[in-house]
């Protein structure tokens, strides 16, 4: 399942937010991937100019199918196509999924910090959902999760609803920092976050916690040096910046 | 601050390379001697491939340069690959 191209079809889009759709793939002979990893997705034009781009799968589903959440990027070569052009029955170039690096493993008891910047809380969702989904046999079952989840706007965040279901067992803890806009009636005004919010609202040094942190770049090493400030250490700290792959001629 | 992107993103392209995923092995880097995973190197993509950079003295690790017809791995800033059988 490692190597080369396949051809997916696409049987399923859903608008997640304005900006964002989620497209549900069906990738022959795909048996299931680990929780956090990554696609790639080649688009070929009628020229031969190719533009790769990599993308998070936020499923965790047993079979061939998978979905990816992509958000369309200003002056983006790929993702205006995947929010606005795809459609049901498409077929799309795929590679993976790839990547052992950024995975939750059932097999880890850890509790888990989950920390997403805007559409970086793709791939902590296929961790939720795989954490949801677990046998429950398994040692990070019933392993405690937390998603701190910073997005622009309400209308911004991707998941809600199946989030507040989630969040309502005693597993999992979502804590939401709204940096533009917040909700009506919130007590907290708008705001980016802090070094004090995020001690706050992540689980203590004692617990020893898996952190998976994604988002753009600049968020993501502010987080990850915070936390190495409060004393965890740096290696139970995974992050994944997300951006472009670039282009191949 | 320069953008760059973490070494698990090479995930696919170095996938045509290495039958495992070899984003989890440790590498150590020739010129600084640090040692660490590859995916948390300093991804750097560009219009024909892709650079992997220390991520402690950002000396290149790893330069993969895609032409179409072939595919070209330099891994001269890395003086050993560990893997780990799962």
């Amino acid at each position: 399942m490692r190597t080369g191209w396949r051809v997916a079809e696409v049987i399923g889009v859903s608008q997640e937010t304005r900006t964002a759709r989620t497209l549900r793939l069906r990738l022959p002979g795909l048996t299931g991937h680990r929780a956090g990893q990554h696609v790639d997705v080649r688009l070929t034009a009628p020229d031969g100019y190719t533009a790769v781009r990599s993308y998070s799968v936020a499923s965790a589903l047993p079979g061939d199918e998978l979905e990816l959440t992509v958000e369309e990027l200003d002056e983006g070569e790929v993702s205006p196509y995947l929010v606005h052009g795809v459609s049901v029955g498409d077929q799309l170039e795929v590679r993976g999924p790839v990547g052992g690096w950024f995975v939750w493993d059932p097999a880890d008891p850890s509790p888990v910090q989950l920390i997403a910047g805007g559409s970086g809380v793709v791939p902590l969702m296929a961790m939720i959902r795989a954490h949801a989904a677990a046998d429950p046999a398994s040692p990070g079952a019933t392993a405690e999760f937390r998603l701190l989840y910073s997005v622009r706007s309400p209308d911004a965040a991707y998941y809600g609803a199946e989030l507040d279901e989630l969040a309502g067992s005693d597993l999992l803890t979502v804590t939401y920092v709204y940096t533009r806009e917040a909700p009506a009636g919130s007590p907290v005004p708008p705001g980016r976050l802090d070094a004090r919010a995020l001690s706050i609202a992540v689980l203590p040094v004692s617990a020893n916690p898996a952190f998976f942190i994604c988002g753009a770049t600049a968020f993501v090493e502010t987080v990850a040096d915070w936390l190495v400030q409060a004393g965890y250490p740096a290696d139970r700290i995974k992050t994944e910046r997300y951006g472009g792959m670039g282009s191949t001629p | 601050m320069t953008d760059y992107l973490d070494g698990n993103a090479a995930a696919g392209p170095l996938s045509e390379f290495f039958a495992i995923d070899v984003t989890t092995a440790r590498g150590r880097c020739l010129h600084c001697g640090r040692t660490d995973a590859l995916a948390t190197a300093q991804l750097y993509p560009n219009s024909h491939g892709l650079l992997l950079r220390c991520p402690g003295c950002t000396e290149i690790l790893l330069r993969l340069v895609d032409t179409g017809d072939t595919v070209c791995l330099d891994l001269h800033g890395l003086s050993f690959v560990e893997l780990h059988r799962d």
